[in-house]
């Protein structure tokens, strides 16, 4: 038995493959000439060079935060690349003059960007490294007024819109991470849904990382207009290198009066091998701004990356706005996984929804931390936390840090925090009745998660359990 | 069916079952007491496949087969059920999912096909009436929140499903109260079969008011001290398990 549980150890991370292709690659370095190179290279206008060197001089004045329970070595930011695009794609390029190599990579990825293969029902826009090389199903959307578009397109067609929100949930000052990203981002995606549309399918983004030395920083921006409703999913994979690297993205989520949006990431970034090496470092910065009768609700499965760090949040700024946070995380090898949500109560009648699983296996480390704050005009706020940690193995650990704070005296709290193991007697059980330590693990987690996955979009929702299962192979011997 | 000779298991070093010989062929029911700490339910765990369990000596011949050298759930798949004395919670996991997983992996291993859902959901209810179990127990988690009565008789209602050729039943008595118990006995003697065997490990005589074994061994110290036919539970009720200690020692 033991040969098979070493075999499944050893497997390869799936998507760990890189694509040798030319590319524009800024040398290492950071600087105000880095910022100003890459809003060159973009043609940006003005407004947006001077909000990044802002962005940039704020950041020079910050101090990486190491309140995380995470350790790593010191970042050098020296040693990074702000900068690195294929250099067949063309800015406004058709989907049909993509690089055939990318096709390949993101058909190896099993996301198809070609018009006859497209999966039904889902936009997808493909981040490679630093720049986005296509969107699918735009025409279509466009009939209904969606902007569904890469970041640095959205500047250039929509700069109004861009200008109105950008920084307008997380500003560029909002912390060592943020700040960064502001100063640097290269691409991401761009959403605008227009009043009392319901996006007809789910948008998607798909990043991926390929350069070795390349940092990724990208910015998704999603506005959600009076009325409307999209649901957005978020995929990332990189190539298996021995070398550790960074990933500080910034998502801002604007939800207006009776919106609803509800953001799911899949996130299986590589993770590093089970001695610690290699490796993406995912430091994260996500929220919400959720205005009259909102919903921001968030969904991940965080199962990738050597280092998480982030916090999806909900600002609840209007009356009666409602944000969730349903996670999955698990940290196995040699992860370190520090996540949770904040959730901001500002608006009367307001709610927020926080239901945490967190898997340790092998010699990971898992930290749920979570803020819930009742601001002194929230009268009648509710928050319900459930909070459970789940541990395979006696090397990991689990370990939780709420906090909360109450300034208003009609709000409601609940809190639920459980812990348990994955014992011996439950394989066991399930052995004896016929499945084998994997199939049993995988039932144990699945159940374990259960309430987390139904958030997920159905065709979502079954991958993620894939995934899991996958990561957590050979972590029961 | 069943040969063990001169079985000897330990647990972390100790040694717990210190030969054990006993013969169980096809259509037998045979009832295994003993005071507690005897190694009945060693007994019943090794032959189930426990990994704590080390086989120090000694040989468990299945078919013909040794099943120390089967996995748990190789064991399970060719026909061994342990009917446990502390079913395990699955929280999340729905009673019929882990049924039917557990009815396709056994199928699975026999080279038949597996069966979905809604032909599963068929063959289930059948066997719902027989343990007189509310088909909504089946959307419950497993055994999550059963109390400890719905709980052994979803042991037998999954016995029910996946129809071993060998059951072993660990207290299946204990905690039961007498309407339980009756169902449950009702449902172990609707499932004999002549091809079939059972083990019944038991504390109490009670149980086999309802289950008539065809033999009765009393286990002490990790021995076999005692076999006979139905009537020796009856003098171990009255009499109690002393006398047999005394007369070993």
């Amino acid at each position: 038995m033991s040969a098979t549980i070493d075999q499944l150890v050893n497997r390869e991370y799936q998507y760990g493959f890189s694509t040798d292709i030319e590319s524009d690659t800024l040398p290492p370095g950071l600087s105000e000439d880095t910022v100003r190179f890459i809003s060159a290279k973009k043609n940006e206008p003005e407004w947006l060079l001077e909000w990044r060197l802002k962005a940039y001089r704020r950041w020079l004045t910050m101090k990486e935060p190491h309140w995380p329970n995470v350790t790593y070595p010191p970042i050098d930011y020296q040693a990074s690349s702000y900068y690195s695009a294929p250099k067949s794609v063309k800015p406004l390029g058709s989907l049909d003059e993509v690089d055939p190599k990318l096709l390949e990579t993101y058909a190896k990825l099993g996301i198809s960007l070609n018009e006859q293969k497209r999966l039904s029902g889902v936009a997808v826009d493909a981040v490679f490294d630093s720049v986005s090389v296509g969107t699918t199903f735009r025409e279509e959307l466009a009939k209904e007024g969606i902007i569904f578009c890469s970041f640095s397109e959205a500047v250039r067609e929509h700069g109004d819109l861009v200008r109105q929100y950008l920084g307008s949930v997380i500003p560029y000052s909002d912390n060592f991470f943020a700040a960064l990203n502001s100063a640097v981002f290269s691409d991401g995606s761009f959403c605008y849904i227009p009043k009392g549309v319901r996006c007809p399918m789910e948008l998607s983004t798909y990043f991926r990382i390929n350069q070795e030395t390349t940092g990724q920083f990208e910015r998704t921006l999603i506005v959600a207009d009076e009325g409307s409703y999209v649901s957005y999913l978020e995929g990332c994979t990189a190539p298996k290198r021995d070398t550790n690297q960074l990933h500080a993205a910034v998502v801002e989520i604007v939800a207006l009066d009776n919106a609803t949006v509800k953001y799911s990431t899949v996130q299986n970034w590589y993770a590093g091998d089970e001695n610690g090496l290699g490796g993406i470092y995912n430091f994260v910065t996500k929220r919400g701004k959720a205005m009259k009768n909102s919903k921001i609700s968030w969904t991940q499965v965080e199962t990738g990356s050597a280092i998480t760090w982030k916090y999806p949040s909900v600002i609840l700024q209007g009356d009666n706005s409602v944000g969730e946070f349903y996670s999955v995380a698990v940290a196995s090898k040699m992860q370190q996984a520090d996540t949770g949500t904040k959730m901001i109560h500002i608006g009367r009648n307001t709610k927020s929804n926080i239901v945490s699983k967190g898997i340790s296996a092998m010699k990971g480390q898992n930290s749920y931390r979570g803020k819930v704050h009742i601001l002194p005009k929230a009268e009648g706020a509710r928050n319900y936390t459930q909070c459970d940690s789940m541990l395979v193995g006696n090397e990991c650990g689990a370990h939780t840090f709420p906090y909360i704070e109450v300034q208003n005296n009609s709000a409601i709290l609940e809190h639920e925090a459980s812990t348990s193991k994955i014992g011996e007697d439950q394989i066991f059980y399930l052995k004896q009745r016929g499945l084998d330590a994997e199939q049993a693990v995988s039932m144990i987690v699945s159940g374990f998660c259960k309430e987390v996955f139904k958030e997920l979009p159905m065709e979502f929702a079954l991958e993620a359990q894939q995934l899991l299962g996958i990561t957590l192979e050979g972590s029961v011997g | 069916m069943l040969e063990i000779r001169d079985l000897h298991a330990s647990v972390d070093g100790t040694p717990i079952l210190k030969g054990i010989t006993l013969t169980v062929n096809a259509g037998e029911v045979h009832a295994v007491m003993g005071p507690n700490g005897s190694g009945k339910s060693t007994l019943a765990q090794v032959l189930a496949g426990h990994p704590a369990y080390e086989i120090t000596g000694g040989e468990m011949l299945y078919n013909g087969e040794n099943l120390a050298e089967m996995d748990a759930e190789v064991r399970a798949q060719q026909g061994v059920f342990l009917a446990f004395q502390y079913p395990v919670e699955i929280p999340g996991v729905s009673n019929a999912y882990f049924l039917r997983a557990a009815y396709n992996a056994k199928r699975k291993a026999q080279g038949l096909d597996e069966v979905d859902p809604m032909e599963f959901l068929d063959l289930v209810e059948e066997q719902l009436k027989l343990v007189d179990m509310d088909p909504a127990m089946l959307h419950r988690s497993v055994n999550a929140g059963f109390s400890g009565g719905e709980k052994k008789r979803n042991e037998i209602l999954q016995m029910a499903v996946l129809t071993p050729s060998l059951a072993i039943l660990d207290e299946t008595d204990s905690g039961l109260d007498i309407d339980a118990l009756r169902i449950v006995a009702n449902g172990v003697n609707a499932l004999k079969r002549p091809e079939n065997a059972t083990i019944l490990v038991t504390h109490y005589q009670r149980l086999l008011n309802y289950i008539v074994p065809d033999y009765v061994h009393v286990l002490a110290g990790g021995r076999i001290v005692k076999s006979g036919g139905k009537e020796l539970a009856l003098e171990l009720e009255a009499r109690g398990y002393d006398w047999l200690l005394e007369a070993v020692a």
